[in-house]
Parts: structure tokens; C-alpha cells; sequence
């Protein structure tokens, strides 16, 4: 009843004939991911080729790039990665400062600093929820959803929304923040310390997780350099590689704070980069509120035409994914010649396919999940 | 065969040759740093003033690598290839340890050209360096970079969507984010379809 | 008086009508235990999960299930084309029946088993190996991917765990040297110390017996997180893929009815069925109100077995598949082993 037309017999690599048939997951997962299709050849239960298919979200960002003026194209980045909208807008409004050689009042720079941090702690409570639905536990993602909450709260309360935040502008911030979201991100990190303690005891040794990612889906130091992984899937194969570490950006060589870094390669590692991440993100939102310096929160002269010297310009920021990198060629016009946006999840999932070759269906998919990917982010 | 290393003329296209080998045998001696203004977009702009001379981050490499001013700019080093050197230059970068960032183009309708810009950062260090290269707009095609860096393969898979860049050697040049049976072109500046 | 009239009725036709009464009573029982279970089961998922659950329909979610139900039963029941059409049709009520007639055989008090007979416990391992056909045969006659593999891993897992299962129960027939589960019960009377549970001067592994017996049978009724079979960010819905409406509802009721069955049959053989755990308080068993204590007995422990099953679904992350088939095979089946030749050796020592 299996259909035997839809079973092909392949040579496998040993010369012994498989048969295999072709499954699809998604465009449309009953887990989360976004709309990614992944075509996978499998022989009984293990796949033997996984292929990508994107471009089920494109928007053609780029080409709004080139049809907008700099200020027009914000809201834009903010829908990149809507899960950490605020590094992305920082990665555009800091280029467009460097080629402008604009001074971002510092009070600004620590601003955007601490609400990027905490937008990187909601992101990785969202991927710490999915991924535990993803392997079958339903109740953690409701408990990551609590915390962010507040997160959002606490943003929306100087932003106005709650996920796609048009916070940054050239040169500063639209908006300062105020006693509220001072006391309340202070009270928000005393209570998150504990909540991490409990998700380490409750879910992160719970043996059954730890049988499911410990040696599952190794990514070797050589995969990630030469498929540009970065962010949690190049520090959990060992790599200390950091945006913020290795080309400091705003204010992040003003504080004091750890990359965590993993050595083992596995799901585990990458698992850990993030659950450790978020408690180094609480330390820096600390000192960044213990140095909040006064002052106005928008450079003096910011001109009203924004047009760039031509040629082009770089900026890259560590986002909750990885390296996020804005480059823009321009012509000395109000709008771009070029934007072009380098996402991290791109560069992550195209190892998929060579490091899911041979492995069970439940670990690819453990794998997926660890690799934390944001759909749009691919396919802009 | 040896490199050649020219200044990329403006207004002119840049012959490819699709013969040439695109691995030389052995590297040329380094040349002196040269010390001169970034290439400006377009002919009709005044060129801008001289950039500061800087250091060459990589002064063993047999490519003309300048050193470029990071906090202007927001990266290390610059090169411009021809385009038969794009796969030599990613073998050497891949020597030096760094990564492949992105690949992407631009596209330069006032001169007839495209540009094909590499970019790599170093996961250690503090390098980022960008490879540039012309190819005329009528036939554009460019080696692969793929069995350098398998990243590459959607990247290049991409631009070859975006800009109709044909990369000479790539495994599956299919559509990878527009529509399996897209015929155009979008980031093209002459595309006006809606 | 209640007692009168109802010895009257029963001299009437004794035996046909007092079976026709008990399995309409056990079908009432566990229809509307299907349908309530789901309403235990998502206020104490969403209590687990820090929220409210169902408060709409009805005083705190109550009339929900029969909403769901109403919703199941309007459904088109979609036959997909390509199908072996009495195969697909089958599937549920073949998982269906074999738990409504293993329950004929429970003692739900020292009067009130349908049919106490001597074989009871093997009659109902004989109907409980049915139900991985049922899903397999599902799965299989769906012509779909998805439901093929899930399948598949049922199969592979309900064998798995089926070995240990027996040869736990094999124990507790040699421990208590009958089948027949109403006299089980009865050697259980007296306080909880006196509970299978407890009896570790003839088994003394009686704890890990259970705790065995336990996870095999959140195995076979395809429980978290043993759910390989339906799950759901892999499979989609499984081997329950095809199937709308009420052909859905059937193989979900099923599953509810399963794990009835299996708390019941834990509660019987380990946990001292319809006895008191505290002792007898009152003397005289044939009056109503001691059949009504046993009852009460019987469905509080069923009830807290069934509230710890919820409780560790929606605790515990889906295990590996062959960590899974690793625990029954190479942990499980040694440890049961092990503890029946133990029991056998305390046996023939105590003897």
C-alpha cells in the first residue's frame, strides 16, 4: 500500500542498493521554524539527504533597500529578524552613522546597548521554548513566554510595540527612557537569576534532554569556517567568536562580560552557549544601567537630507543568531545604490545539509532546532 | 600563469577569459602597497580625497590588498581582482583561516558593469576583507568559489537570482529564493516589473 | 429496601441481566471517561503550564468535552481516496473494543466484576496486544508517509514493551498464585502495608515491579514520552494523520479507554484494587454501603494513577526512538528477568 512507485533504489556510498523515498517537512510545521520546506531523502528512518527549499517568506528587502531613503528603510530591518529587531536596526542606523561619521551621544549608545541585550534575552526564551516543542516538552515554552512578558512590557513601555521595535534612528534614539523602565529592568533581572536556576535544574539536567542532544548533530570547527556559521553555532564548536568581542561596536568594550564558549560541537553545546548567553545578557544590562550617563539621546547635527559620500560601508553587530552585517553602497544620493543585508541563519542552515547526512530523523530535527532559525531571516 | 594585477579602468568592461586557468602555479612576489583613493562608483563624480595610507593587513598575499581605514569604513582590507583570480584569492583566504561572510553583487548600469563583491571576516581576529571583482553586464559569468567554500553555493545561488550572474562551474544554479520558473532578475536596475 | 427490590429484579433473569447492566454501566463509564479525561487532561496541562485551561463553556471548562464532542461528531468523515477502504474503517473500532471487553473482567468492587473469571488478568493481556495492531493497520491503510513510519515505530514499540510487561505480571501471578484478579485483590485486605505493593517478603523488588509495570504501560498506550507514534512536530499527527472527525475521535477515546485500563489493572495488581488502605472500618460487606466504599477505594487510587500519567506527559521531553527501544531492551527485560527468578527463589525458600 506504500506505494512502491514512490520508492526509488539508490547505490548507496558502499555500493549496497537503499531504497529510499522523499518526504517533506513543511512549508507548514506543526513545530515552529517559519515556512522552510526541507526535502529529505530517506532510507527507512535515516536521512540520507536533506535539502533546504527557501523562499517561501521572500520579501525582496534589498530591493526596498534601494527604493527607500535611509530613514524610510528602518522599520524594514526590524522585520528581518523580528525576534531581535533591535541589533538589526542597530546594524543599519550603525552604518549609516559610519559613513556619516555621525557622534551618538553616549547616553544613547548604553540605551541601545541594554535594550538590545534584553531583546536578545526574548529571543533566546523563544527558541528555548520552541526547541523543547520541537523534542516533545510542552510545558517549557509557556514558562519562556511568562518571562518574555515582561520583556515586552517593559519595551513597550519606551517603544511602543512589542515585537518589531522602530526604536533606533539615525544618530540616536526617537524616545529617552524613564524611572518605569529603569525599576522595572532592574526587577525584571533580579527575578530572571532564579527563573534561569530553575530552567538548569528542571529542564537542562533532565536526563531524557540530555540523551536527546549530547552527541547529537556535531558541527566541526572547519564545517562552521567554511559555511560562515557564527553566533551560538560556531562558540558551541569551540570557537570564541563574538562580534562584540572581536569588533567592538557602541559601547561593548566598556563592559565586562563573558562569551561562553563550548568545545564539544553537539546540540548540547549550542543548547548551552544559549542558556548561558542569556545570563552574561543580564550582566551587561546591570553595568549598562549602573553607567547610564545623562545627556540627551540624539546627535546635535543630524541633517535633514541624509545622503551618504559615495561608496561603501560595513557594520556588523552580534544578533541573537549570529553575525548580522549591513553593507551599503551608495552614490551620494538620498537613496541607496545597494543594501545588502548578510543574515546569520542563511550561512547556518546551509550546513544542514552536509552535517544531517546519515543522521535519524529525530536528531536532524534536534539539530534543526539547535541551529535557531528564524525563517525571514533566510529568506529577507 | 601569472596573475595579472591591473587598476580597473572605468567606463571600460573587463575582459574574461573563460580558458584561463584559474589557479595560478605559483605566487608572485608581493607588490608595494599602493597607495591610492578607493575606485569611485561613477565616472561623473569628482574623485574624493586620498584615504590616509594604511598598512596592508596581509603584505605576504600576491594580491593587491589595501589597507582601508576600518572605523570609516567597516572593513580591513580591500582587493579588486579580474575575474579569473576570484577562486586563487578565496584559496588564499581560506589559507589564512578567515570565513566566507557573504557574496553578493552589484549593479553598475551607467558603466555597463557588475560588480561582484566576496566578503570574508576572520573568526578570530579583528580582519575583514573584501574581494572585488568587474564582469561586463551583457554576459556575466564568474568561476564558482564553491569547492573553496561550500558556503558559497547559496550564496552564489542567490546572486544568480538577483542579478542573472551566471557562476561558471556551481552544481545546481536553480532559483533559490524567487520562484522555481523566475525568469527575471529583480535587483537588476533595469528591472521594472512589479 | 433498595436491597429487596433489587434481589427481586435479579431473580427475575440473574445472570444475562446483570451482564446487560454492567456493560452498559462499563460503556456509560468509559464513554463519559473518555470524554472527562480530556478535561482532566488540558486543566492539568494548563495548570502544569501556569495558565487557567478551559473556563468558558461551562462552570470551569466542564461542558468543554462535550463541545469537543460535538465538534468530532459534525465532521465529514473523509475517506481519502486510494485507501483500502475496510481497513481504514476498521482501525478504530478495532482499538476501541478490546478495552471495553478486558473491562468486563476488572473487580471494581468485591461484587461488582462483570464476569470474575479464573482467567481474567490473561484474557486481558490476550485483548491488549490488539491495539498495536489497530494502529498499525491504521497507519498502514492511510497511504501516507507520515502515518507509514508512525506505524512502524508503534509496532517496534509496543513489542518492545510488551516483553517486560508479561514478565512482570508473570511475577505477580507466581507471588499471588492466581489469575483471577478479584482473588488478587483479596489477599490485599488489611491495611496499605498489605498492598503488592508492599510485598517484599515473597518479591523483594514489589516497588520496582510496579515502577516497571508502570512505564510499560505508559509505553503501550503510546503516552509521553513514549509518544514516537504521534509526534507531533515529527509526524505531524502520526499515524492518526487521515483520519476526521469522529474516525479521530474513536482512536482518541481509545487511547483515554487504554489508559484506563492500564491505571485499573495497576491499581488491581499492586495498589490492592477496591481495599481500604487504611483497614476495615466497617465489619458486615454485603451491605451497599460497603460496596460504594469499595468502589470509592477503587476509583480514587485509579483517579491518582491517571492524574500522575498527565502529570509526567506534560513534564518530561520526548525520549530518543532508540533510546526508547534501548530502555525496554536492555534495561527493562533484564531488570523484569531478574526480579522473577528472584520471586521464584523467595518462593521456594519461604516454602
Amino acid at each position: 500500500m506504500l506505494v512502491k512507485d514512490q520508492l526509488k533504489t539508490e547505490i548507496a556510498a558502499d555500493g549496497s542498493p537503499r531504497e529510499t523515498f522523499v518526504i517533506n517537512l513543511g512549508p507548514q510545521h506543526p513545530a515552529t521554524h517559519g515556512v522552510l520546506r526541507v526535502k529529505m531523502t530517506m532510507d527507512g528512518e535515516y536521512v540520507v539527504r536533506a535539502e533546504p527549499v527557501c523562499g517561501y517568506i521572500h520579501r525582496m528587502q534589498e530591493k526596498m533597500g534601494e527604493n527607500r531613503t535611509y530613514a524610510q528603510f528602518l522599520p524594514n530591518t526590524s522585520r528581518i529578524d523580528y525576534l531581535s529587531a533591535l541589533t538589526y536596526t542597530h546594524g543599519f542606523v550603525g552604518a549609516v552613522e559610519r559613513a556619516l561619521k555621525l557622534q551618538v551621544p553616549p547616553r544613547a549608545e548604553y540605551i541601545r546597548v541594554i535594550t538590545s541585550e534584553l531583546n536578545r534575552i526574548s529571543s533566546h526564551l523563544v527558541w528555548w521554548g520552541a526547541f523543547l516543542l520541537d523534542l516533545g516538552g510542552f510545558t517549557p515554552l509557556l514558562y519562556a513566554f511568562d518571562d518574555r512578558e515582561k520583556i515586552l512590557d517593559l519595551l513597550e513601555g519606551i517603544t511602543g510595540s512589542r515585537l518589531t521595535y522602530s526604536y533606533f534612528r539615525i544618530g540616536g534614539l526617537y524616545n529617552d527612557i524613564d524611572d518605569t523602565f529603569i525599576n522595572g529592568t532592574r526587577a525584571f533581572v533580579a527575578q530572571m537569576r532564579p527563573r534561569l536556576k530553575m530552567y538548569r535544574s528542571l529542564v537542562t539536567d533532565n536526563i531524557i534532554l540530555r540523551k536527546r542532544l549530547i552527541d547529537i548533530g556535531p558541527i566541526t570547527e572547519e564545517m562552521c569556517r567554511k559555511y560562515g556559521a557564527t553566533g551560538p553555532v560556531i562558540r558551541g564548536s569551540g570557537v570564541p567568536y563574538d562580534v562584540r568581542k572581536v569588533e567592538p561596536y557602541s559601547v561593548y568594550s566598556d563592559l565586562d562580560f563573558v562569551v561562553p564558549t563550548f568545545e564539544e560541537g553537539d546540540s548540547m553545546a549550542r543548547y548551552l552557549v544559549r542558556m548561558e548567553e542569556m545570563a552574561q545578557s543580564l550582566r551587561i544590562i546591570e553595568q549598562g544601567l549602573d553607567k547610564l550617563p545623562a545627556g540627551p539621546v540624539m546627535a546635535e547635527k543630524v541633517p535633514r537630507v541624509l545622503k551618504l559620500p559615495a561608496g561603501d560601508y560595513c557594520y556588523a553587530v552580534e544578533a541573537a543568531r549570529g553575525r548580522f552585517a549591513v553593507r551599503i553602497v551608495s552614490d551620494n544620493k538620498e537613496i541607496p545604490y545597494r543594501v545588502k543585508l548578510r543574515t546569520p541563519s542563511l550561512s547556518n542552515l546551509s550546513l544542514f545539509e552536509e552535517a544531517s547526512a546519515g543522521m535519524l530523523l529525530p536528531d536532524a530535527l534536534a539539530l534543526m532546532g539547535s541551529l535557531d532559525l528564524v525563517i525571514p531571516d533566510i529568506d529577507r | 600563469m601569472t596573475p595579472n594585477l591591473p587598476e580597473p579602468k572605468l567606463g571600460a568592461a573587463q575582459p574574461v577569459s573563460p580558458t584561463a586557468a584559474p589557479a595560478p602555479a605559483a605566487p608572485v612576489p608581493p607588490k608595494p602597497a599602493v597607495a591610492a583613493a578607493p575606485p569611485s562608483p561613477t565616472p561623473a563624480q569628482p574623485a574624493p580625497a586620498p584615504a590616509p595610507v594604511l598598512p596592508n593587513p596581509l603584505p605576504h598575499a600576491p594580491l593587491p590588498f589595501k589597507g582601508v581605514d576600518y572605523a570609516a569604513k567597516g572593513y580591513h582590507a580591500d582587493a579588486t581582482v579580474t575575474p579569473d583570480q576570484v577562486v586563487f584569492a578565496a584559496e588564499l583566504l581560506d589559507k589564512e583561516g578567515l570565513s566566507l561572510d557573504t557574496i553578493t553583487g552589484v549593479d553598475w548600469m551607467a558603466e555597463g558593469q557588475m560588480e561582484v563583491v566576496y566578503d570574508y571576516f576572520h573568526p578570530a581576529k579583528a580582519l575583514r576583507v573584501v574581494v572585488r571583482t568587474r564582469i561586463p553586464r551583457d554576459n556575466p559569468e564568474i568561476p564558482t568559489i564553491q569547492k573553496v567554500f561550500p558556503g558559497a553555493n547559496w550564496h552564489e545561488r542567490e546572486t544568480h537570482d538577483f542579478f542573472g550572474i551566471k557562476f561558471l562551474g556551481h552544481p545546481n544554479l536553480t532559483p533559490f529564493l524567487l520562484p522555481e520558473d523566475a525568469t527575471y532578475h529583480p535587483l537588476r536596475k533595469d528591472f521594472t516589473q512589479c | 429496601m433498595i436491597q429487596s427490590i433489587w434481589n427481586f429484579i435479579l431473580s427475575l433473569w440473574p445472570e444475562p441481566l446483570r451482564l446487560v447492566l454492567f456493560l452498559a454501566g462499563i460503556m456509560g463509564f468509559v464513554g463519559a471517561n473518555a470524554a472527562y479525561l480530556v478535561w482532566v487532561e488540558r486543566k492539568g496541562a494548563a495548570r502544569f503550564q501556569r495558565r487557567p485551561g478551559p473556563t468558558e463553556v461551562g462552570w470551569a471548562g466542564l461542558v468543554q468535552p462535550i463541545a469537543d464532542a460535538v465538534k468530532l461528531l459534525s465532521k465529514q468523515l473523509i475517506v481519502p481516496a486510494g485507501v483500502d477502504r475496510t481497513l481504514f474503517r476498521v482501525a478504530p473500532l478495532l482499538m476501541m473494543s478490546p478495552v471495553l471487553m478486558s473491562l468486563a473482567v476488572i473487580p471494581w468492587g468485591q461484587h461488582l466484576a462483570g464476569r470474575n473469571i479464573n482467567v481474567g488478568l490473561l484474557m486481558i493481556f490476550a485483548f491488549g496486544s490488539v491495539n498495536v495492531m489497530a494502529i498499525m493497520l491504521g497507519g498502514w491503510s492511510s497511504r501516507n508517509k507520515y502515518a507509514i513510519i508512525s506505524a512502524a515505530r508503534v509496532v517496534s514499540q509496543g513489542v518492545a514493551y510488551e516483553i517486560p510487561m508479561l514478565l512482570v505480571v508473570i511475577t505477580m501471578i507466581m507471588v499471588t498464585g492466581t489469575m483471577n484478579l478479584n482473588e488478587i485483590v483479596m489477599q490485599q485486605a488489611g491495611g496499605f502495608w498489605h498492598w503488592n505493593f508492599f510485598r517484599v517478603w515473597v518479591n523483594p523488588l514489589a516497588p520496582v515491579t510496579f515502577l516497571i509495570f508502570y512505564i510499560c504501560m505508559l509505553a503501550e498506550t503510546n503516552r509521553a514520552p513514549f509518544d514516537m507514534a504521534e509526534a507531533e512536530s515529527e509526524l505531524v499527527a502520526g499515524a492518526y494523520t487521515e483520519y476526521s472527525g469522529m474516525g479521530f475521535g474513536v482512536f482518541f477515546m481509545a487511547e483515554y479507554s487504554n489508559i484506563l485500563l492500564g491505571c485499573a489493572l495497576a491499581t488491581v495488581l499492586f495498589l490492592g484494587g477496591w481495599q481500604s488502605p487504611i483497614g476495615n472500618l466497617l465489619g458486615n460487606w454485603q451491605s451497599t454501603l460497603d460496596v460504594l466504599l469499595g468502589l470509592f477505594w477503587f476509583l480514587a487510587k485509579m483517579y491518582f494513577l491517571i492524574f500522575s500519567v498527565v502529570w509526567i506527559r506534560w513534564t518530561f521531553p520526548r525520549t530518543q526512538f532508540y533510546g526508547l527501544l534501548n530502555l525496554s531492551w536492555k534495561i527493562l527485560i533484564p531488570v523484569s528477568l531478574f526480579t522473577l527468578v528472584l520471586s521464584s527463589a523467595m518462593l521456594k525458600l519461604l516454602r
